[in-house]
């Protein structure tokens, strides 16, 4: 019923970068320059307009993905955006000849191959996270969860208000100190090494011999309330990380596709001002 | 002493005060005579701040009184003001006691003294004046009462509202703020309630805000105690206040004693009128609801025209012009021989009084086709009803042959099935010649089957047999399907209802024609989900062929009704018709199949419970996410909100799981919308692919939000407009790109609408929320398409 990008119209963009890949790899096969294969041939302009046209195009998938209320799918533009993206590891390699050098030009493939790089990490984020999400969440949604522990803050402040002060604290330190996601690291760790809530949990298990019998029951009941938040805070920041995980690669992969048009903008005009 | 008058006016209902003011224009010599302090008592005593509606919608108003939707304050001030305008001559705390005499010569005693004469009288006392009591013992305690002006009047008490129609639950509901609140219901559930209301006292009933006695009555009353009948035995409740709602009869001794005869017997029965309003005495006028009509509307048209006619002058009912447009597709013949014409043809619409067929036929379109002429097709989603005035239609029963049809003459009528069922058209029809039919839509529909029994005999009778000649037995000659048709019955299920019990030794097959139906069978203790049934298909034809008792329980998703078809009248058809008993047997086949598939793999049926359970055992189109494929970019939300003008209808992480499929927070479109059964403006349609939208006629009463079960409607002020990229930015108007642009306060002088998913039924690629998707995890379904998603789990997908 449901059909991913990457199977998207029995694997169409798959088929036509295939061809592309094929056909460029056969010509590049047969064709003899003068002097060595370079960027300058007959075939080496052609690999580089159609490498360029490629890229062109998969930038504009970045203004397409902001149009709504189209006649096409996106879907089909993502999957083309992947296949046609990763055939320019062959076009574009052709269109080198395999000349490298601290230029220009090899700047603008090395972006483009960072790109398709991190673009890669994008195809396999994209396949497994959100089915680890899923998982992870059990069907309950954001709301429900931060809900669920603003009521056992609640519950926790109540059984502390007749305890010793320095329990007492220890619960509003789990209350006022505890944070779900922060830094882009802290975000992508999915753990907080410095959680009031598990600093509280520590503290109260340590207090739990010295609090006096008359207070048992009711240290118990704050273990088990703490030892509930962290479970939820648990499934919150592995929610984080991994939402972090399914958008941090975009920070590469946006930023260093601009990089690489401009690069490309230079590569392009060098090469017809020293025609 | 005694005045003579040319019109004396008895009660300043609606009725009674458009009279007045009418005579007043006209300069006639009249008085309206009312009982209490003030007029239209009836309007005067509904609780304050109540939203009066201005129905029917259609029915334009022909008056010297103004008269809009409104809140009741604002209604009764703009009447006082009309009274002032026109100088009517009104005469406050005068009860008219006895009528005498006859026409242009009669006699009114008023408050039991003083005497009156009158050329005409136009009674418009209405009902209100008598209303029904408890008619138990120590009903006289003084605060048993029977209206409720202010609920915020009383505080801290506790108060029994006895009764279940409109007015109980109203009062009920308003008392809660600050009562204790019981309510007393003589049957088993509310079911003569507006649907709005009867959400509300439901909700209310379950969050224990308000206590219900169902199937209790009044025994005798205590002060302080109400005592109650119920199926247990007595029930004594202690309160401090009883309300009893209990409707209103015709104030007959009063009338009767006027000289005015009655239509029968009935305590509800109505004074006999002819059709100028002229009563049984000649000269004595009866407009308003004790004419029969309710409506304030209807009633001050009423009152208008029968002071025209007093005066001799030709009258023109209000609706006459919007009826002649109406009715233009037909040159040479006026509106009074159309409608004689309807009613001659059409045995449908016959049963109808002249004035109820004026009202449906405003709501009704009127189409002159030619021959050929295409007047819907096969799989289209409209729901209207259509009836041959005069011609004729076929229909083409087989949809692979364009020439194999049935021919439908001038009084029959079609389109039923499309109502019934709440699904797409089964059957393209075409004009077979020169024709003229009546197409009613939906509502008035439903209103016509509900009021009128006649009409639902009539409408259920042609639908038995055309859907069982649809849907169980195509290709047979009709005429051999009479004994299955004439023994089958009409049965309807609420939702959960078992239909079929496991284990049971019934062989009576059933026909869906509304709703849809669930088969499970117990296995290993737990209840495994076979198959779902949407409407259109049979179920139970297998304990028919193997004489075995039932295999599988039947239960209803939704509300449901569904044909019986008798076991014996159905297997000498299959006798005598081997191709079908083959068919037939075919199908079952499948179906054993199917099971035993589904047995080995009980999660295909899991998913199948779980999307029941959703409600899309009632929706024609749903959106569902795959998880394991969704990226969480929200995009779909904001591709819903971009093509809405700022407002989002779907909540994407909102709604349940099961698995990695997702049934997020957005519109199904149900076969039998909720959201329609209430919409005072009419504002909700179905559009022909099945669309559920509403459209600008909203007036933002919030019936359809509360309706909706799924809680996909919400009210929403217009987003303000979006400003240019560069307006945002240097000049900071409005709100910027991505930012939530649903304003948080009230803008001045807006008004809150509802909004919900319209399917993008304007955007050419379809829904946005799919088209926006990357990744393919959105998708919209139908029912049909469920054993798809079903059958690609098994194959590890889901």
């Amino acid at each position: 019923m449901h059909e991913g990008f990457l199977v998207y119209a029995g694997f169409r963009y798959l088929k036509v970068a295939t061809l592309l890949c094929v056909a460029a790899i056969a010509v590049y096969a047969w064709h003899s320059p003068p002097d060595e294969p370079n960027g300058g041939t007959w075939l080496g302009y052609g690999l580089g307009g159609i490498g360029a046209a490629i890229i062109l195009l998969l930038m504009w998938f970045g203004v397409r993905k902001r149009r709504y209320g189209t006649v096409s799918k996106l879907q089909g533009w993502l999957s083309a955006h992947v296949y046609l993206g990763l055939s320019l590891i062959i076009v574009a390699t052709l269109h080198t000849g395999f000349q490298f050098g601290w230029n220009l030009h090899t700047l603008a493939y090395g972006l483009m191959m960072v790109v398709i790089a991190s673009g890669f990490f994008g195809i396999y984020a994209y396949a497994r996270y959100p089915r680890l999400m899923t998982e992870n969440r059990r069907g309950i949604t954001t709301e429900e969860v931060y809900a669920g522990i603003g009521e056992l803050d609640r519950e926790c402040r109540q059984v502390a208000s007749t305890m010793p002060d320095e329990i007492a604290s220890l619960v509003l330190v789990s209350c006022n100190e505890t944070r779900v996601g922060g830094s882009i690291a802290r975000q992508l760790s999915g753990h907080d090494p410095d959680c009031g809530t598990e600093r509280a949990f520590a503290g109260i298990r340590d207090l739990a011999a010295s609090a006096g019998a008359e207070h048992g029951g009711d240290v118990r009941k704050l273990i088990s309330l703490l030892g509930k938040k962290s479970t939820l805070l648990r499934t919150m920041r592995r929610d984080v990380q991994l939402k972090a995980m399914l958008e941090i690669w975009l920070y590469f992969h946006v930023p260093l596709s601009f990089a690489l048009l401009a690069a490309l903008v230079g590569h392009v005009i060098s090469v017809f001002f020293y025609w | 002493m005694t005045t003579e008058f040319d019109i004396v006016i008895v009660g300043s209902g609606p009725a009674g005060l458009s009279a007045a003011a009418r005579a007043a224009k006209r300069g006639v010599n009249h008085v309206l005579f009312e009982r209490t302090d003030h007029a239209s008592d009836t309007i005067y005593k509904y609780q304050k701040k109540k939203f009066v509606m201005a129905t029917p919608d259609v029915l334009p108003l022909q008056s010297d009184m103004q008269f809009a939707a409104g809140v009741r304050e604002d209604i009764l001030g703009t009447w006082d003001a009309g009274l002032d305008e026109h100088a009517v001559n009104i005469r406050y705390n005068a009860e008219v006691t006895a009528i005498e005499g006859a026409k242009g010569d009669f006699t009114l005693t008023v408050n039991g003294n003083e005497t009156v004469k009158a050329k005409h009288v136009i009674m418009s006392i209405g009902v209100q004046g008598n209303l029904r009591q408890l008619g138990v013992d120590g009903q006289d305690w003084e605060r048993v009462q029977y209206q409720l002006d202010d609920p915020l009047e009383y505080d801290g008490e506790t108060i029994v509202v006895v009764g279940a129609g409109d007015a109980a639950i109203e009062n009920a509901i308003g008392l809660t703020e600050q009562n204790e609140v019981i309510i007393i219901n003589r049957k088993g559930e509310f079911a003569r309630a507006k649907q709005g209301n009867l959400n509300a006292i439901n909700g209310a009933i379950e969050n224990e805000v308000i206590e219900c006695y169902f199937n209790a009555s009044p025994a005798r009353v205590e002060p302080g105690l109400l005592v109650l009948k119920t199926p247990e035995g007595e029930a004594e409740v202690k309160c401090d206040r009883i309300i009893a709602r209990l409707g209103a009869n015709p104030p007959r001794r009063f009338v009767e004693a006027c000289g005015i005869k009655f239509s029968s017997d009935e305590p509800s029965a109505l004074p006999e009128l002819s059709a100028k309003y002229e009563s049984s005495v000649e000269g004595l006028y009866i407009v308003g609801a004790l004419a029969g009509y309710p409506l304030i509307k209807q009633a001050m048209n009423q009152g208008f025209e029968v002071v025209e006619t007093i005066l001799g002058n030709p009258v023109r009912p209000a609706d006459e012009a919007l009826l002649e447009e109406r009715f233009a597709a037909i040159e040479g013949m006026a509106v009074g021989e159309v409608l004689e014409a309807i009613q001659n043809n059409v045995p449908l619409l016959s049963h109808m009084s002249r004035l109820q067929l004026r009202e449906f036929m405003l709501e009704s379109r009127i189409h002159r086709v030619r021959p050929k002429d295409i007047i819907f097709e096969r799989n289209d989603f409209t729901n209207s009803v259509y009836s041959i005035v005069d011609g004729a239609v076929d229909i083409q029963i087989n949809p692979n042959d364009p020439n194999e049809v049935v021919t439908l003459r001038t009084g029959a009528f079609f389109g039923e099935m499309g109502l019934l069922s709440g699904r797409r058209r089964t059957a393209t029809i075409l004009a077979h010649e020169d024709s003229i039919l009546v197409e009613t839509p939906r509502r008035a529909m439903l209103k016509l089957i509900s009021s009128i029994d006649a009409a639902k005999r009539v409408i259920d009778e042609a639908a038995i047999s055309r859907q069982i000649q649809t849907h169980l037995a195509p290709n047979i000659d009709p005429a051999l399907l009479e004994e299955v048709v004439s023994t089958a019955t009409i049965e309807s299920f609420s939702a959960g209802d078992v239909m079929i019990e496991e284990g049971e030794t019934t062989d009576d097959v059933y026909l869906i024609r509304s709703g849809s139906m669930m088969v499970s069978r117990r296995i290993g203790g737990r209840d495994v989900v076979l198959s779902y049934i949407p409407a259109g298909n049979y179920v139970g034809e297998m304990a028919l062929l193997t004489e075995a008792p039932r295999s599988a329980t039947v239960k209803a998703t939704v509300a449901a009704e569904t044909i019986k078809v008798d076991a014996g009248a159905f297997k000498r058809l299959l006798e005598r018709e081997p191709a079908l008993k083959s068919e037939i047997e075919a199908r079952f086949r499948d179906r054993l199949v199917q099971n035993v598939e589904v047995e080995e793999r009980p999660d295909s049926g899991d998913i199948i419970d779980f999307l029941v359970n959703q409600g899309l055992g009632e929706a024609t189109d749903v959106l569902l996410i795959d998880e394991a494929l969704c990226v969480r970019c929200d995009n779909c939300e904001k591709a819903c909100a971009e093509t809405h003008g700022g407002k989002s209808r779907l909540k994407r992480e909102a709604g349940p799981t099961f698995g990695t499929l997702h049934v997020p927070t957005s519109c199904r479109h149900c076969e039998h919308p909720h959201c329609m059964s209430d919409c005072p403006a009419d504002a909700i349609h179905r559009a022909p692919n099945g669309e559920v939208f509403i459209d600008e006629k909203c007036i933002g009463c919030g019936n359809c939000a509360r309706d909706c079960p799924y809680n996909v409607i919400h009210m929403a002020y217009p987003p303000p407009p979006k400003p240019g990229l560069l307006q945002w930015l240097l000049l900071g108007m409005g709100p910027g790109p991505g930012e939530d642009k649903t304003p948080r306060a009230k803008p001045e002088g807006a008004r809150e609408t509802a909004t919900k998913c319209d399917m993008c039924k304007d955007i050419a690629g379809g829904p946005s929320c799919v088209s926006a998707c990357p990744t393919g995890a959105a998708i919209r379904v139908n029912p049909e398409e469920f054993f798809s998603i079903t059958a690609s789990t098994k194959s590890g997908r889901a």
